[in-house]
């Protein structure tokens, strides 16, 4: 593989540079994904192991956690169409969408702090007995990486303005795109293992 | 807190060690700020991205460590010789067995090989620096501050004493108070996300940036093992994050994951921990065995035999390796159905690792062998190897391993496979590979004095283990009962055969240094088999002058068949390199701030240092920085002197 | 896949009303349904894995023409998720299905039965 830029084909890989970012960042996907499983492991495992406090199927409501699937579902979707208009060479298109997808994820946060603080209310927190803290654990660290998305799109945002639409402002946005995403497949296990198996149990 | 809660006090020996460091680190300053060295410092080492300086550093470092982790070994086998002298406690005994288990696997064993990988794998693929130079420094100064984190310890806080495997419920917060446990958790935090970068890069390196023409089954068997290494990285470091990070919420924020109230479940952090523990064992024996297959092929002047065996055995030790972990706790008691189905499994892993016995035997066989310091390590890899690798086997039956369990007949064997495997493995390579990064060999003479001593050393003091684990002495116990006597006698004298082994290798580093002939070429040994002699000594920093286009699996051995070198004048073109950079080493060290302040619990100061580190990384991302281009003259300059034209 | 020139992109469009009508039936069948709940849970676990694949496939372009010389290591998606399931399911295996069949000997089944709540449902759990 020559270290030129080809001339054809999508931005993001048209130098070695942005071939071998997006394939290592595929492969921290994929330790992600063992990360998130063994979060998932814990959980499995603690499940059912309250205490005294309250349980799971008490405190679940069906309704907040749809609105924020929702949302997720929906900016995963906007965050695929920024990259598709990225593709396209619209910069403008580009930041549209990608405030879009910010806004929703900004939404999804501020449901889950909703949330967890009406948790808390309920006394169920870290400390209050194995389960709760294999739940806080797992969902929070989904949050934290949803917050860590949405700084890391705030800066990219700043550079596409700054610098237009180059082969390492597409490459940074395609891998944003790609974390988004996979955000949300984290958040379907959670919204079905954690969230529903939670409501049936 | 009190001055005296914050320093360890009470203890002769760590005064002794406290002494030792401010003469040490008052020495080093001394002499760096009278040479005028501090800006050759930061140039040419803590800012560079250079793979070859980050390996020799990664090496430098795990060679610190193995001084560390051996004097505590030294300590534990004093006490066990001489039991009634008090020379150690039990706390004291305690915290030692638990930063010697640590150091040794962490910041040692690991270590060494990936800097080995880091010097070698970029030259045998024909590669110019790894995939992501910049995260290949975050990664060298990710470990040595987690390093720095662990071995501050002793002095500072107080050592953990819950053993490396660091089981719950003793290493929570209820049984282990204070600092000393959060220094483990946050050291090996810190180091291990360095762990998982060098994992990601050395398999986008591999995979992306060979040589045009190298297919993966042309491969160097070390850069195969590397591959596959990574790939166990990958996926197996995770583990130990999350591990860590629900055992640092347990002690510091008071989650119920591992505590005996609140419903936790302690043993979930045995599985947890071996689920990452099993495939680190692999982690750190896989490269050895690249390392063995490279030095004995070369050595016996033969092409290694069987080397599709060989990778397939490696990858489907590496599979396998997922499989296996509850043999480390078969005692817990999960039923014979699950402790059938791991036992299995682990006795799995000896088919293939036995292929590759078959694979050196078959290289060695009918070969005329060269036997250099280096091949001495490794022949005498394979017969120490085995023994421990039978009595893995025993240990993988689960019924027997409850004799087993806990003792010191456990303690022989892994010992006899991390250091017959592990370290000799590091010690064959850094001799093998020693004129590529320093420009002269070893002294062969000395090397063959510090082998003998360490080899003979080693088996004398873990061969008697294994029986008096048989006789019923468990590990890490501070005293003993007379039966066991003569066989810990033994085994002291064993240990320190090994010290004195090691005196000599460090002594042969400064001889050679003052008296080896310097090299003139780069194949030093005469057989070099794979690309990385190729290069002139020393090894530019943009290693190839012109990347030599590869159709055979010893590439090396062509090119001189055809009269080629990686310097052919008229294919030269501008080479494009990376900048060198200090904000690895500035993002790493707020982020050693960050964890010294969890480690204490002043969440002010883990605030403001992981703010810092959060800052730099905001940097980096607004850094386009592009490199720059080395001109053709230049390259011919530097190859014409580095090759004597 | 090609399209990417293409002003409306249908493949996100369709991937996106599948996600949000697999989610309503996931939720239906959690919440609204008659099913026996190892019939819930398997089904919807199952629902779950489809609409992974869904992002995966249709969002975030794991086999796209541009990529077809490699850079997007596909079989580390494959091995993260048999990791996954050796994590997951190894896990449950060693950790909750031991309670239930753990203690010396000759006692198995009176040890069963007192084990305590707690690990019985632990190794209930195991069953699904």
């Amino acid at each position: 593989m020559s270290s030129e830029e080809l001339k054809t084909g999508p931005l993001e890989y048209r130098t070695q540079e942005g071939q071998m970012t997006i394939m290592g960042f595929w492969i921290f996907l994929a330790a992600e994904i063992v990360l998130f499983s063994t979060l998932f492991a814990t959980y499995a495992v603690l499940f059912g192991r309250t205490a005294d406090a309250t349980p799971p199927a008490e405190l679940f409501e069906p309704g907040i956690v749809l609105i924020m699937t929702f949302l997720l579902l929906t900016s995963s979707f906007t965050c695929g169409l920024a990259i598709h208009e990225m593709r396209r060479g619209s910069v403008k298109g580009l930041r549209i969408w990608m405030i879009i997808t910010l806004l929703l994820g900004l939404g999804f946060l501020g449901f889950e702090i909703y949330e967890f603080v009406h948790y808390a209310h309920e006394g169920a927190t870290l400390q209050s007995s194995a389960y709760w803290s294999a739940f806080f654990t797992l969902a929070g660290t989904h949050g934290l990486h949803v917050t860590l998305g949405i700084g890391w799109v705030i800066l990219l945002l700043i550079q596409v303005t700054q610098r237009g639409l180059t082969p390492r402002t597409s490459r940074k946005f395609f891998v944003i795109g790609l974390y988004w995403h996979f955000l949300d497949v984290v958040w379907i296990f959670i919204f079905t293992s954690v969230y529903l198996i939670g409501m049936v149990v | 807190m009190q001055l005296d809660e914050f320093f360890v006090t009470g203890e002769p020996l760590i005064y002794a060690g406290m002494v030792s460091i401010v003469l040490v680190s008052a020495a080093i300053l001394f002499i760096l700020t009278y040479f005028k060295k501090w800006g050759w410092l930061w140039r040419e080492w803590l800012t560079t991205v250079d793979h070859k300086k980050i390996g020799i550093m990664y090496i430098l470092s795990a060679l610190a460590m193995l001084f560390r982790g051996g004097a505590d070994a030294l300590m534990m086998r004093t006490q066990l010789a001489f039991p009634n002298m008090n020379f150690l406690n039990a706390q004291h005994y305690d915290e030692i067995f638990t930063t010697h288990g640590t150091v040794m696997i962490i910041f040692m064993a690991m270590p060494f090989l990936i800097g080995l990988m880091n010097v070698i794998v970029p030259l045998q693929i024909g590669a110019r620096d790894v995939a992501f130079p910049y995260l290949n420094a975050l990664s060298f100064w990710s470990f040595l501050f987690g390093a720095m984190l662990f071995n501050i310890s002793f002095v500072i806080g107080g050592s953990p004493d819950a053993g490396w495997t660091s089981y719950t419920p003793l290493a929570g917060a209820a049984m282990s108070p204070g600092p000393g446990q959060n220094f483990y958790l946050m050291g090996l935090q810190l180091s291990g996300i360095g762990t998982l970068a060098t994992g990601v890069n050395f398999m986008v390196t591999i995979l992306k940036m060979r040589a045009p023409g190298m297919k993966m089954f042309q491969m160097p068997i070390f850069t195969w093992s590397t591959l596959i290494t990574s790939f166990i990285i990958v996926f197996a470091f995770p583990i130990l994050t999350v591990a860590l990070a629900l055992m640092t919420l347990d002690r510091v924020f008071g989650a119920q994951f591992f505590t005996l109230t609140g419903e936790g479940m302690p043993m979930m952090w045995a599985n947890l921990f071996w689920m990452w523990g099993h495939p680190e064992v692999y982690i750190v024996i896989l490269p050895a065995f690249g390392i063995f297959s490279e030095v004995i092929s070369t050595f016996a002047r033969k092409q290694l035999f069987g080397y599709k065996a060989m990778v397939w055995a490696i990858i489907l030790i590496a599979g396998l390796s997922f499989l296996v972990w509850v043999h480390h706790f078969f005692t817990m008691g999960a039923g014979a159905f699950v402790n059938s189905v791991f036992s299995i499994s682990t006795m799995l892993i000896a088919v293939p690792t036995g292929v590759k016995i078959f694979n050196w035997l078959g290289t060695l066989y009918k070969s005329r062998i060269n036997n250099t310091v280096a091949m001495m390590w490794s022949l005498a890899f394979i017969p120490s190897f085995v023994l421990g690798g039978i009595t893995g086997v025993m240990l993988g039956m689960a019924s027997a391993d409850y004799q087993f369990h806990n003792s010191y007949f456990l303690v022989a064997h892994f010992h006899y496979v991390l250091i017959a495997g592990t370290v000799f493995a590091c010690f064959s390579g850094l001799v093998f590979w020693y004129p590529k990064m320093f420009g002269h060999k070893l002294n062969e003479t000395l090397g063959k004095w510090s082998f003998w001593f360490f080899v003979i050393g080693f088996h004398v003091c873990f061969f008697p283990q294994y029986f008096a684990g048989l006789d019923g002495m468990p590990r890490r116990v501070f005293t003993i009962i007379p039966e066991w006597m003569p066989l810990n006698i033994i085994s002291t004298v064993g240990a320190f055969g090994m010290g004195i082994g090691f005196a000599i290798f460090i002594f042969t580093v400064v001889y050679s240094y003052r008296y080896s002939e310097r090299e003139k070429t780069g194949d030093s040994w005469g057989d070099g088999r794979t690309l990385e002699w190729a290069t002139p000594t020393p090894v530019p920093f943009y290693n190839f002058a012109t990347v030599p286009h590869v159709n055979s699996q010893d590439v090396y051995m062509s090119l001189k068949e055809e009269g080629k070198t990686t310097f052919e004048e008229d294919e030269l073109e501008p080479i494009h390199m990376p900048s060198n950079t200090g904000q690895p080493f500035i993002m790493m060290a707020f982020l050693f701030i960050a964890s010294f302040g969890v480690v204490f619990e002043w969440m002010w100061m883990a605030i403001a240092g992981l703010a810092a580190g959060i800052v730099m990384m905001i940097i980096r991302s607004f850094d386009y920085d592009e490199g720059f281009h080395v001109e053709v003259d230049e390259i011919k300059r530097t190859e014409r002197s580095t090759r004597g034209l | 896949m090609a399209g990417h020139n293409k002003r409306i992109p249908t493949q996100h469009v369709v991937g996106f009303v599948l996600s949000i009508a697999l989610t309503l039936l996931a939720t239906w069948a959690a919440l609204g349904s008659n099913l026996s709940t190892m019939w819930i849970i398997s089904g919807i676990m199952i629902l779950a894995v489809i609409q992974a694949g869904i992002q995966l496939f249709m969002f975030m372009h794991v086999v796209e023409f541009e990529s077809q010389n490699g850079h997007v290591p596909w079989n580390m998606m494959f091995h993260g998720a048999v990791l996954a399931a050796i994590i997951v399911a190894g896990s449950l295996f060693t950790m909750s299905f031991g309670f239930t069949h753990n203690h010396d000997g000759d006692h198995q089944h009176e040890q069963h039965e007192n084990d305590g709540q707690e690990q019985h449902d632990n190794g209930e759990h195991e069953g699904h």
